[in-house]
């Protein structure tokens, strides 16, 4: 590795390889950047903006700006975390986000996220918005109370599954939506398995296998253990 | 002859579950015999545990549950207009919680199914007594309505992280909720 190539990221030397994203190479070092819409194993979509930093004085989202020799990021400070929790808000107060009654609370990157940046209410108004659930699969529970549009599901159906199950449709907040891509518009009517990628990629509760609700007991759930902060690997989101 | 000790002057605390199911309440008694040395920091003014029916000048309001009635918003309103500082308890209060979980149904179609036609009711008809609060639209948190000082997360907050709040205030501190403590289920 050529020693010219390191970054400053809150004051540390972090070393990466040209072509890397600022995320990619923070992860690479165990460094945490919140983030939901990036996951290690795909191309950044870039939409979330909760990986903003700050980099030489400028906002710019870490999955999408490429590493660059010299550069001053800022990752973890006051006024970036502070922006972050008001996203989050948004987040929450745009969907159904009930955590007493879902299957993903524990497991969830939306809510882990949420506690690493120490939001203790949606501070908005909330907009309840009508939102389908699909129970048709036999093995596939779709519930899109919960989605935060990060697309993954879309992305790796298409580029791992090879299958196109999932597509991002419709306008306005609460107009735009993942489609299914069915005759019906119902899960059951595709070719959607619960071995495939897409089906264990949601960070959030959408994607859930049917009949193993919880079935980790509170306090042995991912983020039960450990922050989100402390379990930065480049296999899991 | 001894001179009584001077009194330390008590913060006065108030609760109340609105739109919320008492289990925000049962947790806060899951400090155990912490209460004991709360109770000679604190005492309780309008509370489910004192039977008091209407709230004077506090310093604490504690408020469990969500907006779901007329009642409900009354109540929130003297809280807020007696107390300095008001916290909302639990995820009912925070985000309407499982009350809200009605919000996507039409109000009229949710009564009459089950004062109507759900089988096994008396078949009444849905109760239009004076003295009932009429419903809401929607269930709605209390920071919709009249500004929260604190936010206290959890489905129930754990009796540790009440304590902490408690405990926090009482030492002039802001809150702060660390990992374990902090959760929304």
């Amino acid at each position: 590795m050529n020693e010219t190539n390191t970054f400053l990221l809150d004051g540390e030397e972090i070393p990466f390889t040209p072509g890397q994203s600022i995320i990619q190479a923070a992860t690479e070092h165990g460094i945490y950047i919140p983030h939901l819409c990036w996951h290690p194993e795909f191309k950044a979509h870039g939409s979330c903006k909760i990986c903003t930093v700050k980099v030489n004085g400028r906002f710019g989202s870490s999955c999408t700006m490429a590493a660059q020799a010299g550069m001053n990021v800022e990752n973890r400070t006051s006024e970036l975390d502070d922006k972050r929790r008001t996203l989050l808000q948004m987040y929450f107060v745009e969907g159904n986000h009930f955590c007493p009654s879902c299957e993903k609370s524990g497991n969830c990157s939306l809510q882990a996220t949420a506690y690493e940046l120490k939001m203790v209410s949606p501070h908005f108004d909330m907009f309840y918005p009508d939102r389908a659930v699909d129970a048709s699969h036999p093995d596939i529970l779709l519930d899109f109370n919960r989605c935060i549009m990060c697309s993954l599901c879309v992305t790796a159906s298409r580029e791992v599954d090879g299958k196109n199950v999932f597509s991002m449709g419709g306008r306005g907040l609460l107009g735009r939506r993942i489609h299914i891509s069915s005759e019906s518009g119902k899960l059951a009517d595709t070719d959607f398995a619960l071995t495939d990628r897409a089906a264990s990629i949601c960070p959030v509760g959408v994607i859930l296998p049917k009949r193993k609700g919880f079935a980790v007991p509170i306090g042995e759930r991912k983020y039960d253990k450990l922050p989100i902060n402390l379990q930065v690997s480049e296999e899991t989101p | 002859m001894n001179a009584p000790a001077p009194a330390v002057k008590k913060l006065r605390v108030a609760t109340t579950s609105l739109a919320g199911c008492f289990g925000c309440h049962m947790s806060f008694l899951d400090i155990d015999e912490r209460i004991i040395p709360l109770l000679d920091l604190i005492e309780f003014d309008r509370s489910p545990l004192t039977d008091i029916k209407h709230c004077g000048p506090c310093d604490l309001g504690i408020i469990e549950g969500g907006l779901c009635n007329a009642e409900n918003v009354h109540v929130l309103r003297e809280f807020r207009k007696n107390c300095k500082f008001l916290v909302a308890m639990g995820a009912c209060a925070i985000n309407g919680g499982l009350p809200a979980q009605r919000n996507h149904l039409d109000l009229r179609d949710v009564l009459e199914e089950v004062y109507q036609t759900e089988a096994g009711l008396s078949h009444g008809g849905i109760p239009n007594d004076p003295e009932l609060p009429l419903p809401l639209n929607q269930v709605h948190p209390i920071h919709e309505v009249v500004k929260i000082d604190y936010f206290l997360p959890g489905c129930p907050p754990p009796a540790d992280a009440i304590w902490k709040l408690l405990t926090d205030l009482l030492a002039g501190r802001t809150p702060s909720l660390g990992h374990g403590l902090m959760h929304y289920d």
